[in-house]
Order: structure tokens, then C-alpha cells, then sequence
């Protein structure tokens, strides 16, 4: 299978996981959770140097999801790597089951970082970056914040710091998807230009289509060759994307499907019923 | 009392992280105030393992979690008023909630940071802290045992909180052989009230005792530099002896020291508590001893309440 199949083929597992996760639990947040499976997907399945087999190992390369609502999409993409059975998908939000409703790092194997109230990943991320450059050691950091959460102000905090100690080790991703619970992020409290806002912050700055694994992969690139400033992947997404009715849609920021539209979904991903 | 000098915790404290900052490996981060938390003669000391973030408490304190998610210790000061109070949520969603090695150096806690007044003033962070699943929290009374809580927190794996001060206070100890971390100092036996104290107040409690040893009434007193986890072993044995307890901090009578030995001793040895603390108010300017006096943080308003606490027994 060529590398683009077998990537686009882990990354649909991955959407029909989350969507069946989330409608297990009656609870969840599909939207912000499908538009990063494109970018975790080239994470997991490429990008980082990880040992699913040694979740703790020190010299692993980090990922922070600092938009933790998305932790189904962040769980599905572990499960697949190997972190943990798949079947604890299936346990997702439920009382005494091991996936927390967002990310927490004590209790699942691979969560790097403990996240959910925004803004606090991406500066757990900074310190990350940081420790590696103290003690010389040769890890990357990689943190996923949603275009929305650049609303809370410990993010710019967080990038102010990044480029002040010069942490060219870090990749700050941005899921660009335009929408937010309320409504659109340009209605609710605009945030763009983000690639001049970050730009000026002090990153080297990528503008990519987060759902092409090309583009992922060449920003990547540009990111690792990148020396003395921190790189940021601003990644124009789709909020709810690979399926229909969810495309798009603020309303399926933190709604779960209910059967029927589960199983209309999962046509749609399977390619049985045209998207 | 034995007469062995004046110094501030905060200045203990930096010349702790000096010193052990030569026998163990963590790094030490502060907002903007490191001449004032004391921190800048670390960095003078370790200028590689210290980290300025700026005015920027809230990311100071998960960048510290960053750092001590990768395994080492990391040690993160400023005010109490920005770390406890301003920075909240990082400290809950980012240090305490995930367990992680971060030691917070918290100075100029209360109303002794005197002259800029109550938005510096923290009364509040014991309460806060304490609230924390899974935080301990210290405040050491002198300069002694503030050096032995920052051991303690270097070696003892988890989230701390350490109160500090910016004022100079009488040196109680003479080493730090009688700290433990989670146990009371029973600095003095008594028989008819027990006072429970912490941070500067421990000083003024062992003068508050003097006060009422001269008019017959023997008074406890207890260095409670842990507030959590509380000894409860020794407050409830004490509660049992002497019939009364009085707790007396720098610190809002809600939810500090006072809360937390009323919660106690309400389920294991129910007896008089009364409070010395801050008043339900915000604080003023003022010098610092004007202040604790304004407010009744004194050796005679301690035993006045003593009294009181005696009376109703």
C-alpha cells in the first residue's frame, strides 16, 4: 500500500473510532476531534519518535493536546498506535473507565500531558522544550492548540516564551477550523491573522492544508531544519470533517451523534454512502 | 524564646535553593520578581537551571509542570497573591491534577508584605492551596525550618506550596533537627488552652503563652508549619488535654489554618476553636508590623482569644 493509502486508511479507522467512542458515551466532542485526524495521524504514525512499548521512555518526543476536548481523536490515534487495547475506546467518559473526558496523563499510557482547561498545554508544552534545552537532550515537542483557544491569553504568554528561549524544538500546530462553540471564531472574538499574529510572536510559520498529509509532512520538514525560533503549523482545517452533516457545523462542537446518525456517519467513512 | 536573629523565610528560602541546588538536580523558574523572591541568588548560583518567565504567572506555573513532566523538579516562586491567586487554574488543571514534581515558592503571602496594600496582600492562598487534592502545603515560621521544607519538598515527590514571607522574623530554632514534614512542633506544653499557629505567628503565639503563664493559665503551643496534610494525631491529643484550642495565622479566618483545625477536630475531639487571623476584610497600606497590630495579629490579642477560649470551656 502506498504510504498516502495507508495513512488515509489509519486516519478514517481513527474518525470511525472517535464517532463510535463518542456515541457510546452520549457525550463528547466530535467536531474539534475530526478536524485534527489528518495531523495526529501524520504525528502518530510518522512524525514522532515514540515507542508505544515504552510510553515512558524520557527521550520520546512529545505530544501535548493542548485543545483537550479533542482527547477522543487523541485516544483513537493511541489505541491504534499500539498505547492501549482498542477496546478501552469503548469506555470513553464512563464512571471507573480509564479515558477521562479529557486528557490526563496519570491514568492513560502516552497522554504526555494532563489538558482540557485551554491555554495550559501549550505553556506545559514551552516547559517541555525548555527542560530539553537545559539538559541537552534531543526530543521534540509538538503541542495542537485549537484556533479558538488562541482566545485565552496564556497562550500568547506561552508563545512569547517560546521564541524568547529561542525553543526550536517545539512545533505549535494550530487547528484552524474557524468555529467555536458559540458560533464562528470571527463572531465570537476574532483571532486572525494568526499567521501574521504568530509570525510577529517570533515563529517560523507554515500555512498548510491540515488535511493533506503532504503538506503536513513538508511543514515537518521546514520545522526540523528550522534553527533558533520556535516553528508554528497554522492548519486551515474542517471542523466535524469526513462527515456530511457534521462538516462545518458549530453545533457539533459538543454534541454526541445518537444511533442514527452514528450509522449514517460510519456509511459516510466507509464509502458506502457519498460524503 | 531564644534570641537568635531576625531574617525573612523568603531570604531562607533562596539561600536554600542555592545551597541544595549544588546536591540535587531541579530547576528553579521565576515571574519578574527574583530580587524580591529571593530566587536571584540561585540564578547567581545555577544560571543554566533558572528560567525567568516574565509577568506571566499562569504560564510560569505550567511550564514548571512541563518541566516536571519530562522528570525533574522544578521549583516555581513569585508572589503568593499571583501564584496562589492569579495563577489558580495552572496550578490546579496543571501542577495538582496530573501529580506533577512542581515546588511553589510563594512569598510575601498576607499583610506583611505591608506597604503596596491589599491587592498584595494574599490572605487567601492557605485556603486555596489547602483545597487542592493531593497539594501539601507548608509555611514555615523561620528561617530554619524554611530551609528544612525546601529539603522536604525537594524530596518528597508531588505538588507543594510554600508560604513565605517578606518580613523579617525571629529566628525560633536552633536546627532544623525538630522538622518533619506533616508533624506539628510542640514548642511548648500546656495544659489549659492549646495554640496552634503557623508561619510568623508561631513567634507571637510562644509570646502569647508568656502573657498568660503570668496570670496561670498554661498554654500549648504548636508550630503547625504543615497545613496539609494536617497532623491530626497531635491536634486531636491536644484538643483532648487541653479542652480549647486557639489557631492564630497570617491569613483570612476562612479556610486557612483555622479551617482546617476546626474541620478536624469538629470529627475527632470536638472542643472550643477560636480563630486569630485577617478578618473577613481586604487588607490596607501600612508598614508591617502597623498591620498585624491594626489587624490582631498580636502575642495579646492571641491571649486575649485564649481566655476566651479557656472561658468556654
Amino acid at each position: 500500500m502506498r504510504e498516502a493509502d495507508r495513512l488515509g486508511q489509519i486516519a478514517t479507522d481513527l474518525r470511525i473510532d472517535i464517532l463510535r467512542a463518542i456515541a457510546g458515551a452520549a457525550s463528547g466532542h466530535p467536531g474539534g476531534s475530526l478536524s485534527i485526524v489528518e495531523i495526529l495521524t501524520a504525528l502518530y504514525f510518522d512524525e514522532l519518535r515514540q515507542d508505544p512499548a515504552r510510553p515512558d521512555d524520557p527521550a520520546r518526543d512529545r505530544l501535548v493536546l493542548s485543545k483537550g476536548h479533542a482527547a477522543p481523536a487523541l485516544y483513537a490515534a493511541l489505541a491504534h498506535a499500539g498505547y492501549f487495547p482498542r477496546g478501552e475506546l469503548a469506555g470513553l467518559r464512563r464512571l471507573g473507565a480509564m479515558l477521562q473526558g479529557h486528557p490526563d496523563r496519570k491514568g492513560t499510557p502516552g497522554v504526555d500531558m494532563t489538558t482540557g482547561a485551554l491555554g495550559i498545554g501549550i505553556s506545559a508544552a514551552c516547559g517541555m522544550a525548555k527542560a530539553a534545552k537545559i539538559y541537552g537532550e534531543p526530543y521534540r515537542v509538538y503541542a495542537i492548540l485549537g484556533d479558538g483557544e488562541l482566545q485565552e491569553g496564556q497562550v500568547w504568554e506561552a508563545l512569547m516564551f517560546a521564541a524568547h528561549y529561542k525553543l526550536d524544538n517545539l512545533v505549535v500546530i494550530v487547528d484552524d477550523n474557524g468555529l467555536q462553540i458559540d458560533g464562528r471564531v470571527a463572531d465570537v472574538m476574532g483571532v486572525q491573522p494568526i499567521g501574521e499574529k504568530l509570525s510577529a510572536f517570533g515563529f517560523a510559520v507554515a500555512q498548510v492544508d491540515g488535511h493533506s498529509f503532504p503538506e503536513l509532512f513538508a511543514a515537518f520538514d521546514r520545522a526540523r531544519e528550522t534553527t533558533g525560533r520556535p516553528f508554528a503549523i497554522l492548519a486551515r482545517t474542517v471542523k466535524g470533517k469526513g462527515v456530511s452533516f457534521m462538516e462545518n457545523q458549530a453545533g457539533w462542537h459538543g454534541k454526541a451523534p445518537n444511533e442514527a446518525q452514528l450509522e449514517q456517519a460510519l456509511r459516510e467513512l466507509q464509502g458506502e454512502v457519498p460524503a | 524564646m531564644r534570641d537568635l536573629g531576625m531574617r525573612a523565610t523568603r531570604e531562607a528560602y533562596g539561600d536554600a535553593l542555592a545551597e541544595f541546588g549544588a546536591r540535587y538536580d531541579f530547576v528553579v523558574l521565576d515571574a519578574d520578581l527574583s530580587g524580591s523572591t529571593k530566587t536571584a541568588v540561585f540564578q547567581a548560583a545555577f544560571p543554566e537551571r533558572f528560567v525567568n518567565c516574565g509577568i506571566a504567572e499562569s504560564n510560569m506555573m505550567a511550564v514548571a509542570a512541563g518541566i516536571a513532566a519530562t522528570g525533574r523538579v522544578a521549583f516555581a516562586s513569585t508572589f503568593a497573591m499571583f501564584a496562589a491567586g492569579r495563577a489558580f487554574d495552572a496550578v490546579r488543571n496543571g501542577i495538582g491534577y496530573p501529580g506533577l514534581n512542581v515546588k511553589i515558592g510563594a512569598s510575601h503571602a498576607g499583610l506583611s508584605v505591608g506597604e503596596d496594600g491589599a491587592t498584595h496582600q494574599c490572605n487567601e492562598d492557605l485556603a486555596l492551596m489547602r483545597s487542592i487534592p493531593g497539594m501539601t502545603v507548608l509555611c514555615p515560621a523561620d528561617a530554619v525550618t524554611t530551609r528544612a521544607a525546601v529539603r522536604a519538598a525537594i524530596e518528597h515527590p508531588g505538588p507543594f506550596y510554600l508560604r513565605l514571607g517578606r518580613l523579617a522574623v525571629p529566628t525560633i530554632y536552633g536546627d532544623d533537627a525538630a522538622f518533619a514534614l506533616g508533624r506539628g512542633i510542640l514548642l511548648r506544653e500546656g495544659r489549659d488552652v492549646a495554640i496552634v499557629a503557623t508561619g510568623l505567628m508561631v513567634a507571637r503565639a510562644l509570646q502569647a503563652a508568656d502573657l498568660l503563664a503570668a496570670e496561670g493559665i498554661d498554654a500549648a503551643v504548636v508550630d503547625m508549619h504543615t497545613i496539609k496534610p494536617l497532623d491530626e494525631a497531635l491536634l486531636t491529643a491536644l484538643a483532648a488535654r487541653c479542652g480549647a484550642v486557639v489557631t492564630a495565622e497570617e491569613h483570612s479566618v476562612i479556610g486557612g489554618l483555622g479551617g482546617a483545625v476546626a474541620e478536624c477536630l469538629c470529627r475527632t475531639r470536638p472542643v472550643p476553636v477560636l480563630p486569630v487571623g485577617v478578618p473577613d476584610v481586604f487588607g490596607c497600606s501600612g508598614k508591617a508590623e502597623q498591620l498585624l497590630t491594626h489587624f490582631g495579629l498580636t502575642a495579646g490579642h492571641i491571649a486575649e482569644v485564649a481566655r476566651q477560649a479557656v472561658s468556654l470551656k
